[in-house]
């Protein structure tokens, strides 16, 4: 049992952590509070022969007092964590200059489609992947997530990030990672039989890999291959 | 129609019907046990059916425990199971995702739910009050017999063809909505239509809780004079009231999605996912608070008696319970924050939730401030509540995790919230459960559970509960996702399995000491030893008369003096003052009622208003 | 009336022989006005539905009239209206003790009722010859299948209540023919009277936001 958080690789992994922290030493402290006043006081006043039990109705002092300062810490709670929250999940603060793939899950794969060399994600040399996810280190990804079928959850523990795949909408969603290597990938929400063998891997190349490797697609993608045949052939290589 | 209903009632249904009302003759066995109508019975037949579909719960979750630590390996002793489910006796993922199903849907609905708003509501609201029964009896064994259909509708559905519903208690759409997804139709279907008959009982035996407490008060006996528990009970029949039409209205959509290809939450066709999550939550955060604050009230009630002290700030427990039920219903947002809902909505459902967390904590200080200077007797029921205390804390503050948006994106749909909800579920409801039961144990049968055997089940199960649960929170921090079948499929979660072999032994004692409570309650209905009217010392009215109480209750309408945590009074050579003793001559006399009318009875006894 | 004012308001001295004030209900009236409550809930999550979905798919929905019969389900909400006031006739003639009133306006309430229900299946009859039906893989009405899924849906759980409170009625007439009621004993015929304004009331959204907006 770890209460430590994995380190993680995101830009914003360390935010969420510090938040995570702060809740954990706060929720501490009143965990050892409340738990060893009701210790104490079970020890202290058991039965005793001639004890009486003291006759109080209550204090309304101490009722303003622990109503006034437990709202008092979890507004506080909501504020810090509300920054965080929008940096990550609000569209209208995403980064700029992202560069962006659209991830389809459906019962029980991941589909990476990847825009061809112009930029569009139907070119004739725009390529899938399927249960891998290439991105670059260090540069903003915006994920555009949908679902082919029932509700999916996208997840990397070490990003950070978790978001629902809905079907018949595209969920935009973003991150940036700091480190390059191979990071697993989740599905969260039960989507029928296969979910628990669900898994994917998000690869974090350098800047120059990660071109390489996308030259190597793109030209692959243009050669003629038909979708299928492509999604097979990407299918043999990649998956598990 | 006897004299004490003159108030020109336009029917003879209105007021209760006292014991002395009516000459005695002995009900047929089938009036008596099976379609009767006396509240203290539907409430044992609650008892026996919520019992039941706690350990068919408990079995389910026994199984899914052996999957999860043993992934792939024949569970001994089920091998029985037909080849749909388990070939010889290898849980199949389809078994698995019914199994998790099942095991929320038996647990919240079918056990959790009619213990503490069947049984003791259903037990303790009349006898608490001073009334002779409930308003509506006959709805009320309606109310009883609506829900056996329900449950064996629920059972019934394991055997038919593709199985039990498997798209979890939540039965998110679309998986829930096309039998394509999962293979599962008719089973689905049935989980709808079970629910949905289940309402009915839900809503009959509100509508009659909340005429009751409204109407038919024992004279003398306020609003702030009441126990926690009716307060508790009333509050929760009102959530239930209008709760769980919500959920009916979106089962009946998706029943017809399944059906009559109705296309509510079809998005091929136009329909809207998300609107099944917020229908469901709109109901299901209302749900979780009408499964913990009859909780609380059983809690209070038995704190307070083992401390021998009153109720530490009665009117702030009342006021939190009150905000509770209101803040409730603005809260729901904080389950989907993860599902696609725009992110400014989930921050306004953070600061909701943020701020529901205060009424919790409020109760907890002053349950803290009831046991301070006490002179705490350490009851078997004490001590399941004094659990409770502890274990809720531990589930109020996860919360805290998960309501900050933030965080929550890590730690949604993972074992961390396996945890927070067993926290306050299990920890928190089923403690209260345990409390309730072995507390008014006696007034329903008349004798004592065996103390040793409880206090033994008490330990193994505290220990054991923290032994299977706690480790959970480590789990979703690690990033292991709920309902997974295998978890070793994914390379991280490979490593944890050691914590999940420990987990799942740790369930297996939990489990068995399981079995000394039923073997004990049982048992205890021939050998107990008698009760007589008051074991505890306790203050409210249902201790004033026989255990169990005769047909109709009381013999004379109970004349109500003070509040019902007047414990160790000053002067007063008992630390109990029963609620309907006369303030003059306590316990020495029983004037006829219109002597014990005593206009400065109220302001001697003023604690009893606070 | 003589029958809510059951319960003193006055707080004296505890009276020994009577339960403390309550809302000043008899317990009957009291459920059933706590029942409707849960109704109002569960045409709350329908009519919810509806709107959430209309707003999201604003494509999915015909313009007023286009589609559905705007002027006969006009009249038949005039019927619905109608079969009110004959239940509150109903309710006054049994206050003055007046059995055969009492009789007469039930009969009257039961045809309204019955005739509200009649009008409504036979609009459902034209509605689906026209293809506009509660399954989607079927539906070739204008709008598009959400229309029809949440058109049935609210209609029909109207018109079952309306069907349920036609079988209720049915049975407190056959009460008041048996003698039953009377002005100190009218609280079946005041509480079937609630639940079938409560039923005209919800027709009457429905109405305006199904139909008229
Ligand atoms: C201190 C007050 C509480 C707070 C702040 C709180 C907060 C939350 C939040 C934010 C979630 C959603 C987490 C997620 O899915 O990501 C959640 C889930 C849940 N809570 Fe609580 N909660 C509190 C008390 C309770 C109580 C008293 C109960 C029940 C007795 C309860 C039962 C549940 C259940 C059953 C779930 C999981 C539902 C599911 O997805 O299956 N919670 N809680
Ligand atoms: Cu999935
Ligand atoms: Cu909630």
């Amino acid at each position: 049992m770890n209460w430590l958080l994995e380190p993680s690789v995101s830009t914003f992994g360390p935010e969420i952590d510090r938040l995570y922290y702060i809740i954990l030493v706060i929720t501490g402290i009143v965990f050892f509070i409340t738990q060893f006043l009701l210790v104490y006081f079970l020890i202290k006043y058991r039965k005793r022969e001639g004890r009486t039990a003291a006759y109080t109705h209550g204090s309304t002092r101490a009722e303003i007092l622990w109503t006034a300062v437990p709202f008092v810490v979890v507004l506080m709670l909501a504020l810090i964590s509300k920054p965080v929250w929008d940096e990550i999940k609000d569209p209208a603060l995403f980064p700029e200059d992202a560069y962006e793939v659209t991830v389809v899950a459906r019962q029980f794969e991941w589909e990476a489609q990847y825009a061809g060399s112009n930029g569009e994600f139907d070119a004739d040399d725009s390529f899938t992947v399927l249960n891998r996810l290439h991105v670059p280190v260090n540069q903003p990804v915006i994920v555009h997530l949908e679902s082919a079928d029932v509700i999916h959850s996208f997840f990397v523990p070490r990003f950070r990030l978790k978001q629902d795949a809905l079907p018949g909408r595209s969920i935009p969603m973003w991150f940036e990672v700091t480190e390059p290597g191979e990071y697993e990938l989740g599905c969260a929400e039960l989507c029928g039989l296969g979910h628990y063998r669900m898994d994917g891997l998000v690869i974090v190349h350098t800047e120059e890999e990660f071109e390489a490797w996308k030259a190597e697609r793109l030209a692959a993608a243009g050669g003629g291959v038909t979708g299928t045949e492509r999604a097979q052939a990407m299918t043999g290589e990649e998956s598990r | 129609m006897s004299a004490h209903a003159t108030q020109e009632a336009p029917n003879d249904w209105d007021f209760p019907a006292f014991a002395g009302d009516h000459e005695h003759h002995e009900p047929s066995f089938i009036r008596k046990y099976i379609f009767s109508t006396d509240h203290k019975m539907i409430a044992k037949q609650f008892l026996a059916v919520s019992l039941f579909f706690l350990a068919a719960g408990g079995t389910l979750a026994l199984m899914m425990r052996w999957q999860l630590a043993f992934p792939g390996q024949p569970m001994p002793v089920v091998d029985f199971l037909p080849s749909t489910m388990a070939p010889g006796g290898i849980i199949l993922p389809e078994f698995y995702n019914a199994m998790v199903t099942m095991h929320g849907t038996f647990m919240i609905f079918f056990a959790i739910m009619p213990l503490l708003v069947g049984v003791f509501g259903n037990l303790l609201i009349p006898l608490q009050i001073g009334a002779g029964d409930m308003a509506f009896p006959r709805l009320n064994m309606w109310s009883f017999w609506l829900a056996v259909p329900a449950g064996l509708l629920m059972l019934a559905s394991f055997a038919v063809e593709g199985g039990a519903a498997g798209a979890g208690w939540t039965a998110y759409a679309p998986l829930s909505a096309d039998g394509e997804y999962t293979g599962v139709y008719l089973g689905q279907q049935l989980w709808l239509a079970s629910l949905f008959i289940l309402g009915f009982s839900s809503i009959a035996g509100a509508v009659n809780y909340i005429t009751t407490v409204i109407n038919m008060r024992a004279p003398g006996l306020t609003w702030l004079r009441l126990p926690l528990t009716v307060w508790a009970l009333f509050i929760t029949a009102i959530l239930v009231l209008l709760a769980i039409p919500i959920l009916a209205g979106a089962l009946i959509m998706l029943l017809t999605d399944q059906t009559l290809g109705t296309t509510f939450f079809l998005p091929e066709t136009g329909g809207e996912p998300l609107l099944w999550q917020h229908l469901f939550w709109f109901f299901g955060h209302p749900e979780v608070y009408i499964l913990i604050l009859p909780a609380f009230g059983i809690v209070s009630e038995v704190l307070a008696n083992g401390a021998r002290k009153p109720i530490f700030g009665y009117t702030a427990m009342v006021l939190a319970i009150v905000a509770i039920a209101f803040l409730g219903w603005i809260v729901w947002g904080h389950h989907m924050f993860m599902s696609g809902m725009n992110p400014v909505l989930g921050t306004t459902f953070m600061f909701s939730t943020m701020v529901i967390a205060v009424p919790s904590a409020i109760k907890v200080f002053n349950w803290l401030g009831t046991l301070w200077g006490g002179n705490i007797h350490f009851h078997v029921p004490f001590l399941h509540a004094a659990a409770f205390v502890s274990l809720f804390i531990i589930g109020g503050l996860s919360g805290i995790f998960m309501a900050s948006t933030p965080v929550d994106i890590h730690i949604h749909d993972t074992y961390f919230i396996v945890a927070h909800l067993h926290y306050v579920l299990f920890g928190g409801s089923l403690f209260a459960i345990f409390a309730g039961i072995t507390y008014w144990y006696p007034k329903m049968f008349g004798r004592m559970m065996n103390s040793l055997w409880n206090r033994i089940h008490f330990v193994g199960t505290f220990i054991f509960y923290n032994l299977a649960f706690f480790p959970m929170h480590g789990l979703g921090l690690e990033g292991m996702m709920r309902r997974l079948y295998d978890p070793t499929q994914y390379g991280w979660l490979a490593e944890l399995q050691p914590w999940n072999v420990f987990i799942t032994y740790s369930v297996f004692f939990l489990v068995g000491f399981q079995v000394i409570f039923f073997v004990n309650f049982i048992l205890s209905m021939w050998t107990g030893r008698e009760a007589g009217p008051n074991p505890w010392n306790a203050n409210s009215l249902e201790w004033s008369i026989p255990s169990p109480p005769p047909h109709g209750n009381f013999q004379t309408i109970p004349v109500v003096y003070r509040g019902a945590y007047e414990y160790s009074v000053p002067g007063h050579e008992r630390d109990f003052l029963l609620q309907n003793e006369p303030p003059d001559d306590a316990a020495k006399r029983r004037p006829e009622p219109a002597q014990r009318v005593d206009p400065s009875g109220q302001v001697k006894d003023r604690g009893g208003d606070q | 009336m003589s029958q809510t004012a059951a319960v003193s308001a006055a707080r004296g001295p505890v009276d020994p022989t009577r339960p403390e004030p309550g809302l000043g209900a008899y317990n009957l009236k009291l459920g059933m006005w706590v029942f409707l409550l849960s109704e109002v809930m569960f045409f709350t999550s329908l009519i919810g539905a509806y709107i959430i979905l209309r707003f999201a798919h604003p494509e999915h929905f015909a313009a007023p009239g286009e589609v559905l019969n705007v002027p006969l389900t006009a009249a038949n909400t005039f019927v619905l209206i109608c079969s009110s006031v004959t239940m509150v006739k109903a309710f006054a003639a049994i206050a003055r003790d007046d059995q055969k009133g009492l009789q007469l306006w039930l009969v009257a309430t039961i045809i309204l009722g019955s005739t509200f229900v009649g009008v409504q299946v036979y609009e459902y009859i034209h509605l689906f010859r026209d293809g506009f039906v509660p399954n989607a893989a079927a539906y070739t009405a204008g709008g598009g299948p959400l229309y029809g899924s949440t058109f049935y849906l609210m209609t029909g759980f109207h018109g079952l209540h309306v069907s349920i409170g036609v079988g209720c009625l049915i049975w407190v007439l056959i009460q008041a023919i048996r003698g039953r009621y009377s002005s100190s004993h009218l609280g079946g015929v005041e509480v079937m009277g609630l639940y079938w304004h409560f039923v005209d009331l919800v027709w009457i959204v429905l109405f305006t936001i199904v139909y008229l907006i």
